[in-house]
């Protein structure tokens, strides 16, 4: 049997939640669908206070952001289904959705929605030496889970390679959990974070390494990491030969950046664009974060990697949007409501990092305009966008 | 910026299938243009985690040996389940009773 929803979301973090709570606060029905145990995403791992304006909830923790809006989410009647993995999407707006039960047992429900928004979040990119598939190399968002929600430490000595804002936040709150930070590695010449980041960093003590990286990850006897060799590179990034140190460590954490998680928008032929600055392929959207398919909405770091303030605007875009494709908001109402957060989502793309998002969300806008112009009916875009992929 | 040294042979892309740098950049000489070039020649992105890992490593492999952009790599075709689901799951279906 499939059940029936105005609005089905995939993903409850900060866009998912959002979405899901515009949506049902003009009246449509909306099931939030997400794997894992607790709704929030990667704001339960965020312990730090965020910074910006008070409209983005400067001054908050990322957990605290969380638990506000899993609590308005309730409140506005979403039905959230954890542990609940959309595992696809198929013609006709059905979303296959493996939940487990109470009992431990699984089953697999096809839940159609007259909307669908996906917010899918993103992934960790890998980076490759000899020896990174050994156990004790992870990425730095795995190590702040296990630090932050599950409370256990990855290990003792650490290695970080990549200094962006992830590599120094992760550092200081493994640092926080009492694991020691024997190295900080990054193969560009300086930190690529905010500098109030790296100078908790820089004050700790951590040695850093810049115009470095890890060339191998050595193993004990039983091939668990034991140390990371690191090297200089040149211009080019190319590891000097000569250079190579070791460092005694049994953890490697990378902070190689993320990139867009779009299985789903995929299964369904959303056309797709390439933006390095946002992680790579995405899903092009319009005004309404709407995809090249009729009714198929995206927001977030699925749409484009950036941060949880800029994901919940995007998600309350789309949560609006949708119900005004339903017909729960007038458009007048509706496009007043998404035009201030627009304006409030911008205003987050603004600095030398959010400046080169904003050109590429832009770029994304403008491409959608020119290709797409007006979402299509799915069946007419099997033909459309057979050479998106 | 991560650093672009060559990958050694011997070192894994692909950790679901156990595949090699080596391997990769044979199916290449042997005529691999893009991601599902590499998957069809070596099973590279066909385990369980359907590439999510080893995909863009494939691409930068493939960016390196034929100097090519990453957006000419393409990718791999998604197909459902996007997620591993046993047999079972699929077959025993849902009743009212467990909603």
């Amino acid at each position: 049997m499939i059940l029936e929803k105005d609005v089905v979301v995939v993903g409850a973090g900060p866009a998912g939640l959002a979405a899901a709570i515009e949506a049902a606060k003009a009246g449509a029905a909306v099931l939030l669908v997400d794997l894992n145990l607790k709704a929030g995403g990667q704001l339960f791992k965020q312990i730090h206070k965020f910074f910006g304006s008070r409209a983005h909830y400067s001054g908050t923790r990322g957990y605290d952001i969380g638990k506000k809006l899993v609590k308005e989410a309730t409140e506005s009647q979403v039905e959230i289904w954890l542990q609940s993995t959309a595992v696809g999407v198929f013609p006709g707006n059905k979303v296959s959705i493996e939940r487990i039960l109470q009992n431990g047992g699984k089953k697999l429900y096809t839940v159609h929605g007259k909307t669908i928004i996906l917010a899918t979040g993103a992934s960790e990119n890998v980076v490759r030496f000899k020896g990174w598939t050994r156990p004790g190399v992870m990425g730095a968002g795995a190590a702040q889970t296990m630090v932050n929600v599950d409370h256990v430490k990855p290990g003792q000595k650490i290695v970080m390679l990549g200094s962006g804002n992830v590599g120094l936040i992760v550092s200081y709150q493994l640092m926080q959990a009492g694991c020691d930070v024997v190295a900080l590695v990054e193969a560009a010449p300086k930190i690529g974070g905010y500098a109030v980041h790296a100078a908790k960093i820089r004050r700790a003590g951590v040695p850093i390494f810049t115009k470095h990286t890890i060339v191998e990850a050595l193993g004990d006897a039983e091939g668990k990491v034991s140390g990371a060799v690191i090297a200089e590179v040149d211009e080019k990034f190319q590891p000097i030969p000569g250079t190579e140190q070791t460092i005694p460590c049994d953890t490697i954490t990378l902070a190689a950046g993320l990139k867009p998680v779009v299985e789903l928008t995929r299964l369904m032929n959303c056309a797709s664009a390439f933006e390095p600055v946002l992680g790579g392929f995405i899903p092009m959207h319009n005004q309404d974060m709407e995809t090249s398919v009729q009714g198929i909405f995206v927001a977030g770091d699925a749409t484009g990697v950036e941060e949880a303030s800029v994901a919940l605007e995007e998600g309350r875009i789309a949560g609006v949007a949708a119900a005004q494709a339903l017909g729960l908001l007038s458009q007048e109402d509706a496009e007043s409501q998404k035009q201030f957060y627009w304006n409030r989502v911008n205003s987050l793309r603004s600095g030398p990092f959010g400046e080169k998002r904003l050109a590429a969300k832009q770029d994304v806008l403008q491409c959608y305009q020119e290709q797409i112009h007006t979402p299509q009916p799915e069946v007419m875009i099997g033909g459309l966008a057979s050479g998106a992929d | 910026m991560m650093s672009r040294e060559k990958f050694p042979d011997d070192m894994l892309v692909c950790r679901c299938e156990e595949i090699t740098a080596g391997e990769i950049r044979q199916a290449i000489r042997e005529g691999a243009r893009d991601v599902t070039g590499v998957k069809r020649r070596v099973r590279a992105g066909m385990g369980p985690c359907q590439g999510r890992t080893c995909e863009k490593l494939v691409q930068q492999i493939l960016c390196q040996e034929l100097r090519i952009d990453p957006r000419q790599t393409g990718r791999s075709t998604a197909r459902p389940p996007v997620r591993p689901v046993p047999f079972g799951e699929l077959a025993e279906g849902v009743s009212k009773n467990d909603l």
